[in-house]
């Protein structure tokens, strides 16, 4: 809310133009996140004075030391009596950079219900963490949920630093130990953050009293963290909700697009019925639309008179969803009445209702340890893969392609209670159940490679050597092919198998597709780590050449190849030496307004904080550089059999 | 190039009217709770959208405590002649023939019967399985925790206990007979959304909400407005006060804030950066503790 010194129209327009921003919050008992986030809204003007006022009533009623913030957002009776949160609450507060809805959910093992609700219409988690308690078997579950739900974003809050005298090693070892588990969850985005909700250190304002951390406080970061969207506009999928028809002159068809573009004269396939015809229309409340996209709610008019009802679907006749009545998912339990495979259910799903069976319960995962264990029921607040049956086909896609059309509730069909969340994962693809220390938790992690009988050590003892993927960063320019290809040279001179992925030929072939916005970047950087990875498993050494701008992507790279792999190499080079090598006239190119988004000139280059290697080309002959990283290898000990 | 860009006043748009049409397809009788101020006029907006060219397929319905401001009559009938809706109204008359007001049985009891009693009746009459209302989750910390279907058992009860989880966009409409579901539109637009949104689709709503100079008493530091037989302590002296109402109720238990906020961007930059929440100026909020959520426990929107 802020200052506001401009007249109403500006903000008017300011306030149109940021965007929303939905977050959901999760701890264990006690870790303080209705303070945290009462903190959060008192700070950025999110309290009223007269809520202000009953809360510090509240304080003094319930024998509260200092102003309870949490009072604000524990709203019902028996939580604020009890000091716990016990369902899920919904808060609003803006600033001029973005609307946030928060929701609260609490973190009592029973309550996992609630959190997997309020994950699943969040862009961004924020997880609680007690720096006194450390990673809690509680923070891991959180985590999974988050996870589970499809958010790209976690924030981790390492708070009560106050009581830990702001010590950075005990912020460093919790960052370690979350990092160890985290690695299997493939969240592409995860930020630390250490903080004191009570005394509001790194929350709004940048704490002095822990110098040593280097980031944002943790509201800029909410304000300014880049959302990787999870809306679809490729694939069309219109499930009808409501036949209009107000008179005999007007049919039209109602819903929310669940992903996708639709516009006027578009072909469309009709399912089930598989009728063909055209968009007449697109009605809006102030006239015709020429086209429409998710998450849009319209109404559309079509050429023929086709038969279609509520619970239909409408999309492209080249792309459609798949259409089963066997489907695989997995199942979060939020019924007193434990899942009894074989009991008729009622699903939802998009517009579709109807009757379905839970044939096959297939196995319960252990959140705390992401390991998978048999069962014969699914109790409250359990996680479990199963098949469902449905006694009419639906259409859909997997959860990790469409939150929307992949997702699903059962209800019971006596008490009506929602008694489970599911998430549609592919169908038929192979589980593992042998090695539970490689289960790996993001739903697109429930698929699961077959594995051999040839451990990678056994490659590695052929090889005389340890894989690893040494990652080259820096600027156009900075030498790091020249340097990469040297060195690939002499490891093979000494008898090493490697090989040397670059920017220009992997975005010739595999990339072609990819451009250069920060999105693009992040997903060239994506497969170029998988790659790199599936290359480490085949034993070879791998020296990956990429500018790589954005310490995220890095990040990101470095969790699919592995900690213990990813050797990142910084090629420290000032700009200006850069761009007078301009090897390939790009610098001149992009200094003329020709390319878009050229790192270093009108895009942003992140540089490393703490590289393995440093390389300053600048100084440094090529021969010498690649020397540095193989005698790296050398001493680290990659260059022997395990 | 074509936009695929969404304000938040398009996606809360987006959210509100497939919750209405979701009602519209899921229920037999489905009902409109319109209580005449800001937030029910937007809600009726998104109503008219959402069935747009159809009228809209449910009625309205005003449970009227009769002491509503004379302006809120007024701009009622008009605005219901206007967009052409069907307005239901109940009036829990036996209540009101045995004398009860706030001066006589305090807010609480008159709350509970004028409002509570007579909506619960209302509904029983009219056997509505679905009641939408207009209440937002920014209002009051009891309605931050509601979910947008709100179970009611068979005497209209919530519990705020046992409430359905609710992911995705995907609602449980599923009920026996005699339950019913209140159903929340706005639940996640803020008063600034909903003030932003009137701006924006040129919505009328009541004058009362636009500042000018009224006759007004000073109690405990709010503003009464002078609408009625309000029995006046000692001391008390009418004055002409320039002031506005946040929220419009009835008219011995609403007071105004002084303010000179005379249109709808004014509002809205006052709104930005005022310092207490809307519902101060209800007094039956405050009158006992948790007092929101007991009134909702029994029924009250």
């Amino acid at each position: 809310m802020g200052t506001v010194n401009s007249g109403p129209e500006t903000i008017l327009k300011r306030s149109r133009e940021a965007d929303l921003l939905r977050v959901s919050t999760a701890g264990s008992v006690d870790d303080g996140k209705s303070t945290l986030i009462g903190r959060l809204l008192y700070e950025a003007n999110g309290i009223y004075e007269d809520q202000l006022a009953a809360v510090r009533k509240d304080s003094a009623r319930f024998k509260r030391e200092v102003l309870d913030l949490s009072l604000v957002m524990d709203g019902l009776k028996a939580e604020r009596e009890q000091g716990i949160t016990i369902d899920v609450a919904y808060r609003y507060f803006s600033t001029p950079q973005r609307h946030f809805i928060i929701a609260d959910t609490p973190g009592h093992e029973q309550y996992t219900r609630n959190m997997a609700t309020g994950a699943s219409t969040s862009d961004l988690a924020i997880i609680l963490i007690d720096a006194r308690q450390g990673v809690l078997i509680q923070s891991r579950r959180h985590a999974f949920i988050a996870s589970l739900l499809g958010i790209r974003h976690l924030v981790i809050a390492v708070n009560k630093m106050d009581l830990v005298d702001y010590s950075e090693d005990v912020f460093r070892q919790i960052v370690r130990d979350f990092d160890n588990f985290s690695e299997k969850l493939q969240a592409p985005d995860l930020v630390y953050i250490p903080v004191s909700a009570l005394k509001g250190d790194n929350v709004v304002a940048k704490s002095d009293r822990m110098p040593w951390y280097k980031g944002p406080p943790l509201l800029n970061h909410l304000e300014n963290v880049r959302i990787l969207s999870d809306r679809n506009l490729i694939d069309l999928r219109f499930p009808v909700q409501y036949v209009l028809r107000p008179n005999m002159d007007f049919r039209g068809y109602s819903g929310r697009l669940a992903s996708g573009v639709i516009r006027r004269g578009d072909e469309i396939l009709v399912l089930p019925s598989r009728r063909k015809t055209r968009v007449r229309s697109i009605a809006g409340y102030e006239g015709e639309l020429p086209y429409a996209f998710a998450p849009q709610s319209i109404t559309v008019t079509l050429e023929d008179e086709v038969d279609i009802t509520r619970g239909d679907m409408l999309v492209h006749s080249a792309n459609l969803p798949q259409i089963r009545r066997e489907i695989e998912a997995i199942l979060v339990w939020m019924d007193q009445a434990p899942l009894v495979p074989g009991k008729v259910y009622y699903i939802k799903h998009t517009t579709q209702l109807f009757k379905c069976s839970v044939t096959h319960l297939q196995f319960r995962i252990d959140p705390a340890s992401l390991s998978r264990r048999d069962a014969t029921a699914l109790e409250l607040n359990d996680i479990g893969r199963v098949t469902v049956q449905c006694f009419r086909p639906v259409f859909c896609d997997e959860y990790t392609k469409n939150r929307q059309t992949g997702s699903f509730i059962l209800i019971d069909p006596l008490t009506h209670s929602t008694a489970a969340a599911g998430m549609i994962i592919e169908r038929g693809r192979l589980t593992s159940t042998a090695r539970p220390a490689d289960t790996t938790v993001s739903p697109a992690a429930f698929i699961h490679r077959q594995e051999g009988a040839i451990l990678n050590k056994d490659r590695g003892r052929l090889l005389k050597q340890r894989p690893a993927t040494l990652w080259l960063t820096g600027l156009s320019g900075s030498g790091k092919s020249t340097v990469a290809y040297e060195a690939e040279k002499k490891l093979i001179a000494a008898g090493h198998l490697c090989y040397v992925l670059d920017g220009d030929n992997v975005r010739s072939g595999l990339n072609r597709d990819l451009g250069f916005s920060p999105q693009d970047r992040g997903e060239n950087i994506r497969r170029v780590a998988e790659v790199a990875r599936l290359l480490n498993e085949a034993g070879l050494i791998v020296i990956a050449a990429f500018i790589s701008p954005y310490r995220e992507d890095r990040a990101q790279a470095k969790k699919i190849i592995g900690e213990d792999r990813f050797i990142e190499v910084f090629l420290d080079v000032p700009l200006e030496i850069c761009e007078k090598r301009d090897p390939k006239d790009l610098y001149k190119k992009a200094r003329a307004g020709l390319i878009p988004e050229f790192t270093g000139v009108n895009a942003p280059y992140e540089a490393p904080e703490a590289p393995a290697l440093r390389i300053k080309t600048g100084e440094l002959a090529v021969d010498l550089a690649a020397g540095n990283i193989c005698l790296y290898l050398k001493e680290k000990g990659f260059l022997e059999a395990l | 190039m074509q936009s695929y860009r969404l304000t938040n006043l398009d996606l809360l748009e987006a959210e509100s009217i497939q919750i209405l049409r979701e009602v519209a397809a899921s229920f037999e009788r489905p009902v409109m709770l319109y209580s005449v101020g800001k937030d029910s006029s937007v809600m009726v907006r998104l109503a008219q959208k959402a069935f747009h060219p159809g009228k809209l397929p449910f009625p309205l319905l005003h449970v009227d405590t009769t002491m509503k401001f004379k302006e809120m009559y007024a701009f009622r009938d008009g605005f219901i002649k206007d967009i052409g809706a069907e307005l239901r109204t109940y009036a829990f008359h036996e209540a009101l023939e045995s004398g009860t007001t706030p001066w006589a049985l305090g807010t609480v009891k008159c709350c509970a019967l004028l409002k509570t009693r007579a909506l619960l009746n209302a509904l029983k009459e009219g056997s509505y399985d679905a009641a939408f209302g207009g209440a937002r989750r920014d209002e009051e910390k009891s309605r931050a925790k509601e979910r947008i279907f709100s179970f009611r058992d068979e005497l209209g009860q919530w519990d705020p206990k046992s409430q359905r989880p609710e992911l995705w966009g995907i609602y449980n409409t599923l009920i026996n007979k005699g339950e019913s579901l209140r159903v929340f539109p706005l639940s996640n637009w803020t008063e600034l959304d909903v003030w932003q949104y009137i701006h924006q689709e040129k919505i009328p709503v009541v004058p009362m909400y636009f500042a000018a100079l009224r006759e007004m008493i000073v109690r405990e530091g709010q503003l009464i407005p002078l609408d009625g037989p309000i029995p006046l302590k000692k001391g008390e002296k009418p004055e002409k006060i320039m002031c506005r109402f946040r929220t419009l109720g009835c008219y011995p238990c609403t007071g105004a804030v002084r303010s000179t906020a005379a249109t709808v961007p004014e509002i809205i930059e006052e709104i930005m950066t005022v310092k207490n929440s809307e519902r101060i100026t209800r007094l039956i909020d405050h009158d006992q503790d948790s007092s929101m959520e007991q009134k909702k426990k029994e029924g009250y929107f």
